[in-house]
């Protein structure tokens, strides 16, 4: 049997061998829906599900493994790593790593204003910013923690993320300046639009 | 006529005086003779204006060809140019690429555009398909890639590319639209910029991958489960929550495009193809799947690619793309030459379905002709359509509008400026016009 040409198998590791045997097994006894390109693709996926079996070739991962994914973060605090910071603390980093582009106070430059935003929102040129648009304080946490500063994103450790929050958050009026913030307290910031989203649900199309 | 007939079959078109639009029998009947009277018909773009300084014309209508006598030229007497392992555009055209934009500070936060103005048929070159970029294009090893599936899932799973490559694949073809892409529609003065530098965040390939379904059912997913975390491997690690009915759906986890593996671009070695959904859902440089009972709300599904609508409130999760369809050639930028047959050029497209009816108007849409559709006519795939138009000189205003396979007919401005406000910023599908005045210019209006 010769499953070269047709499955485009250069290499196969040998701790995969056992797998893609059963794979082909499982391909001849599909009755030709492995038949290379005479089928059409999607009858081949339709194919594979209806015979109750996939090719089956992903690793499983192991619970150490999957600890080490920076877990999601919700709205409710869930995925937040431990840590607090205050907004003195924030406002000297966000000095040197965010003034240049968000401007010195947080007015905007060339990146968006982080500071500031006239409501309402029905004005005929609203400002959607963080402090009028926004929903959720954690979102502000993830967007900086993943992508902050551009040159060197995903850097800052939790302790500086809490007190660049806690600053951003106060100069918004949404903290407290001699409060730690922590996960606790970014979970329980009411952003001002908090209930301004209409989610939908896709009931069209598959 | 302002109201939309939503049965284009009972739409048909203007027959004599009334319609510039040639009936196509008649067009096709007439062509060769079209053809040799006013050869500018059957050029592309920015041919219609070159051509003006073509040669005079005769007793017969023919235009006489100024170029030199001797028509004879068996070869150009020289050694042909050597050849080469990947080929490239003819040096003659390489003036037709993306339009770029990017942040002055973030050199790698920014777009570029596909000049649709410039392309014929459905399929986008690979090389000149849109982008949106947060933080550059991330170089990832395709020997060290790995894709990781969990969360509500019986059996975590990981797979890197051997194997992903050893399972069916499927290959589509389909548009991919930024959430973004014409949103200077809702701009008070219509943008004056070629059709591609507003309109083209809009591209169309064939993608070919594996069924996310099939990797799905292997991995066992909870009941409980109803959305997916999809993140990228880009420097902003871009993250969206997804309806987990759409992944077990029609989801691909692409690896080539138009035959080839993906661009670094546009994705490479993985991104997820969502047919008919806003570009922003199609994660490039796929790493990660997060089986989930919620939505993460991250920035990009509350800050960004949501709608503000005029009552204050926004729309979330919206995120198939609407009808939408636009005349290429003749458009801004373009000249017509001389009163005479033009063939009216353009693209349409749906999230919903597939093009059902395109129609087309020269007075700025009191009245309409049905274009042609060319085949092939897919779901959720730029749809080429063509109409024979005859400019008798005088000011003339282009427009198209779309009508998918599910009903849903493309809005005029005013009435989706009226419905949506000005800003909701995303997901601006209103018809667009181009205004030809008598010296055969054209511009955009708002009509
Ligand atoms: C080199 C310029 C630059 C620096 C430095 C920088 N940012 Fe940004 N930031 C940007 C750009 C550009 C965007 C817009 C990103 C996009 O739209 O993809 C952005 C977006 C954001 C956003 C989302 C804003 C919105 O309204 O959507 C937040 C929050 C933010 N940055 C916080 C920070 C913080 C905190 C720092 C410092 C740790 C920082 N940034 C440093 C350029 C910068």
């Amino acid at each position: 049997m010769s499953a070269q040409p047709c499955l485009g198998v250069t290499r196969v590791p040998a701790r995969k061998r056992y797998v893609l045997r059963r794979w082909l097994l499982l391909g001849l006894s599909c009755a030709g829906l492995l038949a290379c390109s005479a089928v059409r693709p999607p009858v081949v996926a339709a194919g594979w599900l209806q015979a109750g079996s996939t090719p089956a070739l992903g690793w499983s991962v192991s619970s150490q493994q999957l600890a080490t994914l920076r877990p999601a973060i919700y709205p409710d605090g869930h995925g937040l790593p431990p840590g607090q910071g205050l907004a003195g603390n924030g406002a000297r980093l966000y000095a040197t790593q965010c003034a240049s582009c968000h401007g010195a106070q947080g007015e905007g430059g060339t990146a968006p204003e982080l500071v500031g935003g006239e409501g309402p929102l029905t004005r005929p040129d609203a400002d959607k910013t963080l402090l009028t648009y926004w929903p959720y304080a954690t979102t502000l946490f993830d967007t900086v923690a993943r992508s902050m500063p551009p040159a060197a994103p995903g850097h800052l450790s939790a302790d500086q993320l809490y007190a660049l929050c806690a600053w951003l958050l106060e100069r918004n009026g949404l903290w407290p300046a001699d409060t730690p913030l922590d996960a606790t307290g970014l979970a329980s910031v009411r952003m001002p639009n908090r209930a301004g989203f209409i989610a939908h649900r896709p009931t069209d199309g598959p | 006529m302002d109201v939309i007939c939503p049965d284009a079959t009972q739409n048909a078109p203007r027959r004599g005086a009334m319609s510039p639009f040639l009936d196509r029998r008649v067009f096709l009947r007439r062509g060769a003779q079209l053809a040799l009277a006013l050869p500018v018909a059957a050029q592309a773009g920015p041919a219609l204006a070159a051509a003006s300084d073509a040669g005079a014309i005769d007793a017969h209508g023919a235009h006489t060809d100024p170029g030199p006598a001797t028509l004879d030229a068996p070869s150009q007497g020289v050694a042909g140019a050597g050849f080469s392992n990947y080929g490239m555009p003819a040096a003659a055209e390489r003036r037709v690429i993306r339009l770029t934009g990017s942040n002055r500070d973030v050199p790698g936060n920014g777009v570029s555009w596909t000049p649709l103005e410039s392309l014929e048929g459905i399929l986008t070159p690979s090389g000149l398909h849109f982008e949106r970029h947060h933080n550059g294009v991330p170089q990832v090893d395709p020997q060290q890639f790995k894709l990781t599936l969990h969360g509500l899932v019986a059996r975590p799973l990981r797979f890197d590319l051997a194997a992903l490559l050893r399972y069916p694949l499927q290959s589509r073809l389909l548009f991919v639209e930024c959430g973004g892409n014409s949103n200077a529609g809702w701009h008070a003065e219509p943008m004056q910029k070629p059709a591609g530098s507003v309109h083209g965040l809009v591209s169309c390939s064939e993608w070919t991958g594996v069924p996310l379904r099939l990797l799905l059912a292997e991995a066992g997913v909870d009941p409980r489960a109803s959305w997916v975390i999809a993140s990228g491997l880009d420097a902003a690690a871009t993250e969206v929550s997804l309806p987990l009915a759409k992944l077990q759906g029609d989801a691909l986890l692409a690896l080539y495009q138009n035959g080839e593996r993906l661009r670094a671009e546009n994705g490479y070695p993985l991104r997820l193809i969502l047919p008919g959904w806003e570009g922003v859902t199609q994660i490039k440089w796929l790493h990660r799947l997060e089986v989930t009972d919620r939505p993460v709300m991250s920035r990009n599904e509350t800050a960004q690619y949501s709608e503000l609508r005029p009552d204050g409130r926004a729309d979330q999760f919206t995120f198939v793309m609407g009808p939408k369809s636009l005349i290429t050639s003749p458009s801004f930028g373009q000249h017509l030459p001389a009163p005479g047959v033009y063939e009216v050029r353009g693209l349409a497209w749906s999230g919903h379905g597939a093009v059902a009816a395109v129609e087309v108007s020269a007075d700025g849409g009191r009245n309409w002709s049905l274009a042609r559709l060319e085949p092939p006519v897919l779901d959720r795939c730029f749809t080429r359509f063509r109409a024979a138009w005859r400019w008798d000189g005088k000011p003339a205003v282009l427009q198209s509008r779309v009508r998918d396979t599910h009903g849903n007919v493309q809005p005029g401005r005013a009435a989706l400026v009226a419905e949506r406000g000005r800003n909701g910023y995303f997901h601006y599908n209103a018809i667009v016009s181009w205004a030809v005045d008598a010296d055969g210019v054209l511009s955009h209006v708002y009509v």
